[in-house]
């Protein structure tokens, strides 16, 4: 039973010594192992029962904290210590990192417990998990179907309460769309508000880090421990933090929710658009108004993705070059046979792709034709919300096209792509969203996206808290569980 | 056929920031390999650089120094190639907005010329590890504890026409930024490096002729040869009717010769992009005040002061600031009273003559400023004469002690005592007896003699002044 709390609740047992770290963590070990979902490349048994073994000292001597002892499924994106940190590539299968990432140091400080790094689409590149060197993870509702990615593995694990939250990445939807597609809570906060100091970069200009829960008062517990200013990171903001478990209680009457009217046309399946729809529908219940709000260049956030992401992640990946650490060929005959050979075997097909296309596109004599101009067309998104949040507070819909699909049901790239239509153009103005459990179509989950403005977090979590606090779609498992 | 020669430089200035341009890491010089690389300057999965604003201050000092506009706003671009001593696959540099803007310098040739040399642009970057070929038989080993030292590269205009203005620019470039104390200039250690950009066009043509970039120059002699060797080679080609191709050639200082590293079609595509990792460097007017108010005096300026409060002429004062290290030995001399015309002279004269002769910097002198001071203070006080001075400055370098104890030991006070003079005078009248005649008898030439006499027979201590003027009194 142990498995299906909340973090909430999981704290709250652990203090009143209901159970300890160790029996807590020994419970989720036992369950991963006998897990057939593929959610960890790694799991780190010995070093998760030290850590609760120190939690539940900490708890004994009564210095511990809110997530004092709390185990949790770590991205395979984040840098640890001792730890093999892949990134879900071939090319990082070696490599034992020998640092922590900020986000690492801070949930260690916090006293959790990692249980071991969660499976993900290699590099953060795909959106099935099915991208990843160590094979694709199994959604938890229908192992014939995928979990959404790249940070599928982390919401697998959570949503088959195999962790009682996860850590994930999202640089176009990679936190809240695994999140839609496994029924459970995923928040990318603002540009900024996390560190991405040892987080494997694919998009710099993009990539955010959130937590994967059950719930969003989990999330608020999580988000207190990994946001914040980190002076190794540049583009981290220096600006207080609030307690986000603060305002979960407050009231959402008078809340003024935007519905984009791009986002309900052709191509949104229709299950997916009434689920949504009812979902919006409990909010103006309780309380708050809904309106018709436009974002007209949201139909360019594809190809304006898939122009910046590509540039930013052909540089960024030019360090896995099999020189200094990572794979690297057998018996290279010189440099260049070093570099082709290391590169073409330890990165798989989507990685190269996106190589390729970036490098084409800053290739001199095309990159004002292709970066610069999809640098426009992002400075157009952006003002696209701006406007929009002069009229509402936040803005809903749906988190993605369909419902969970086939394992294997996706041959092209590009149809892949086009299912990231609702959750790029966020990244790219730099702005928070979140994926709610909203209910289900077809019997698999169903997320509803919530966006807001700049650093609006709290309210986020509030209105997210308050749906929860009217609905159970959150608690629903699959069978099994 | 007449041909005139067009020279550009970009030179690469390391920084003396304490820690390099975007880690922590130290940017001592010497240290065991790959001992002064952190995670940062490794280029491992997930680090990510934060700008040392130490390195952003020495690179608004340069650009103050030359009357450059200073950007407000400046963008770091990510240059990519891959490489093994380059550890991310891209050096981050500065590629459309520089921190610092257009500006000029005015040089001198070693004929006297004046010239002024536009300043394009400065913009900052980090360095390269190395790669050492000759370890390992099979293997080329790395040492990234030169990845991520603070560079300026400081590109100038295409202002100059021959090998000497090239150097004369360089040695004035070179020494501005030891003046304002942003990078130590030893190119020994790779601290200042030159590439230059030949071309050359007929006499009077309007369009530059197509260049070569020169590489791997370490001194102001090599340039001065590379650029001569290179200018031969264009010329060559084109009176033969063939013409030059754009390239990147490496200077062999070993065989003294230029060859082609890479032609323009072979040149990498470096696919610049803003970093993304990094914020635009805002500079505000504030730190623009700051910096200026804390600029140092500048080598025009200081030359203009020695030739308005020291009353040296021009030539003086531009040898004596044309190198920091000069112009401080010189100040200090002055400061412990020695006279300025004279210091100057002695510094000129036998100072770097034996510096030269033993190729020691000033730096490394092993007379110092003040103990200079102490022999240039003894001449002005009659103490000893230059003659002398020469023999006690021999004496001083050879470590035998401070001027004053050398004279004293060795007895060489000057002798200014007249009595005692006119002894030796009346000693070597009596003695003489057929030269005093003949100087009597009008050979007037004779007057030498007889000074080199009281010169011996005083081993030249007597004071030549007050030789002169008793010999003429006892003669006539």
């Amino acid at each position: 039973m142990l498995h299906k709390l909340t973090v909430t609740e999981l704290s709250k047992g652990l203090k009143n010594k209901e159970f300890s770290s160790v029996e807590l963590t020994k419970h989720f070990l036992d369950r991963i192992n006998q897990s057939d979902l593929n959610a960890f490349i790694t799991v780190t048994d010995d070093l998760a029962l030290n850590q609760a073994k120190a939690a539940d000292a900490k708890i004994a001597n009564g210095s511990a904290g809110i997530l004092t002892g709390i185990p949790y499924a770590h991205k395979d994106i984040f840098c640890t210590t001792g730890v093999k940190t892949s990134a879900g590539s071939k090319i990082l299968d070696p490599f034992i990192s020998p640092y922590d990432a900020t986000v690492s140091h801070k949930l260690n400080s916090a006293d959790t417990v990692m249980l071991g790094k969660a499976n993900m689409d290699e590099l953060a590149m795909g959106s099935s998990n099915e991208k990843s060197y160590y094979g694709p993870v199994k959604n938890p509702w229908d192992k014939n179907k995928v979990p959404g990615g790249s940070s599928g593995g982390s919401a697998a694990a959570v949503a088959g309460r195999l962790s009682p939250f996860a850590t994930g990445t999202d640089t176009g939807g990679s936190i809240r769309q695994p999140a839609s597609l496994c029924g459970i809570t995923g928040i990318k906060p603002t540009y900024g508000r996390v560190s991405r100091y040892g987080m494997i970069a694919y998009a710099s200009s993009l990539d955010q880090a959130g937590p994967l829960t059950q719930t969003a008062e989990d999330a608020a517990l999580v988000m207190n421990v990994m946001a914040g200013f980190d002076d190794k990171d540049s583009t981290s903001v220096d600006r207080a933090v609030p307690d986000y478990t603060k305002n979960l209680e407050n009231s959402i009457e008078g809340l003024k929710i935007g519905l984009p009217k791009e986002f309900f046309s052709e191509g949104l399946d229709s299950g997916v658009a009434e689920t949504v729809m009812a979902a919006v529908k409990e909010f103006e219940s309780m309380g708050a108004s809904v309106q018709e709000v436009s974002l007209p260049n949201s139909a360019h956030a594809i190809p304006t993705y898939y122009i910046v992401a590509p540039c930013e992640c052909s540089s960024n990946l030019s360090r896995l070059d099999g020189v200094r650490y990572g794979y690297r060929c057998e018996d290279p005959k010189d440099l260049e046979d070093l570099y082709l050979r290391s590169r073409s075997e330890g990165f798989g097909p989507e990685v190269k792709r996106r190589i390729m296309i970036g490098a084409y596109a800053l290739s001199a004599g095309y990159y004002d034709a292709y970066y610069l101009k999809a640098q426009k067309v992002r400075h157009l998104i952006s003002e696209d919300f701006k406007k929009a949040f002069q009229d509402v507070d936040v803005i809903m819909g749906p988190v993605s096209p369909t419902t969970a699909f086939d394992l294997g049901s996706f041959t092209d790239s590009v149809s892949m792509y086009l299912a990231d239509i609702y959750t790029l153009s966020l990244n790219l103005a730099g702005l928070p969203g979140m994926s709610i459990p909203a209910g289900f179509s077809n019997n698999m989950p169903v997320g509803l996206q919530l966006i807001g403005n700049y650093w609006s977090e709290e309210l986020l979590l509030n209105a997210a808290h308050q749906f929860q606090g009217q609905t159970d779609w959150h608690a629903q498992m699959p069978e099994g569980v | 056929m007449a041909w005139e020669t067009v020279i550009g430089l970009e030179i690469h200035s390391q920084l003396k920031t304490k820690s390099k341009i975007f880690s922590g890491a130290s940017t001592a010089f010497g240290a065991t390999p790959n001992s002064q690389a952190c995670a940062v300057d490794l280029g491992l999965p997930g680090v990510l650089p934060v700008l040392n604003k130490e390195a952003v201050v020495m690179a608004i000092r340069f650009g103050l120094a030359v009357g450059a506009k200073v950007n407000k706003r400046s963008i770091f671009d990510r240059k990519n190639y891959f490489y093994p001593d380059l550890p991310k696959g891209y050096q981050i540099s500065q590629f459309e907005l520089p921190v610092v803007g257009e500006g000029e310098i005015e040089i001198t040739t070693e004929d006297g010329v004046t010239k002024k040399i536009g300043i394009t642009r400065a913009h900052l970057e980090e360095d390269a590890g190395k790669s050492i070929h000759d370890l390992y038989d099979d293997y080329t080993a790395i040492d990234l504890n030169r990845a991520g030292t603070p560079l300026l590269e400081i590109v100038s205009d295409p202002d100059m026409s021959s090998a000497k203005e090239a150097v004369a620019y360089a040695k004035k470039i070179h020494a501005l930024v030891q003046y304002i104390g942003i990078c130590d200039g030893n190119m020994q250690e790779g601290s200042f490096r030159c590439d230059a950009n030949v071309s050359i066009r007929k006499k009077g043509a309007e369009k530059l002729g197509t260049r070569a970039e020169l590489k791997n120059i370490n001194s102001f002699k090599f340039l001065e040869k590379a650029i001569n060797l290179e200018v031969e080679r264009q010329q060559d080609i084109l009176e033969e009717g063939g013409s030059v191709v754009q390239e990147t050639r490496l200077y062999d200082s070993v065989k003294n010769e230029t060859r082609s590293m890479r032609s323009k079609e072979e040149a990498n595509d470096y696919r610049y992009f803003p970093d993304p990792d990094l914020l635009p460097v805002e500079v505000d007017d504030e730190l623009l005040q700051q910096i200026r108010a804390n600029l140092p005096e500048l080598p025009t300026e200081k030359k203009q002061r020695f030739v308005g409060e020291l009353g040296l002429n021009d030539y003086d004062a531009e040898v004596l600031t044309s190198q920091k290290a000069v112009a401080d030995y010189f100040e200090a001399m002055l400061e412990v009273g020695a006279d300025s015309k004279l210091s100057a002279n002695w510094v000129m004269g036998e100072l770097s003559a034996i510096l030269n002769k033993n190729q020691i910097d000033i730096e490394g002198c092993p007379v110092s400023a003040q103990a200079f001071a102490g022999l240039v203070m003894r001449i002005s006080d009659d103490t000893i004469s230059g003659k002398i001075a020469k023999d006690v400055f021999k004496a001083m370098w050879r470590g035998e002690g401070s001027a004053d104890e050398i004279i004293d030991s060795k007895g060489l006070k000057q002798m200014t005592d007249s009595s005692a003079i006119e002894g030796v005078i009346d000693e070597i009248i009596a003695n003489n007896v057929p030269q005093v005649e003949q100087y009597k008898g009008g050979n007037t030439k004779l007057l030498g003699f007889f000074v080199g006499q009281v010169m011996k027979a005083t081993q030249g201590k007597a004071n030549p002044k007050q030789v002169n003027q008793l010999l003429n009194e006892k003669l006539s």
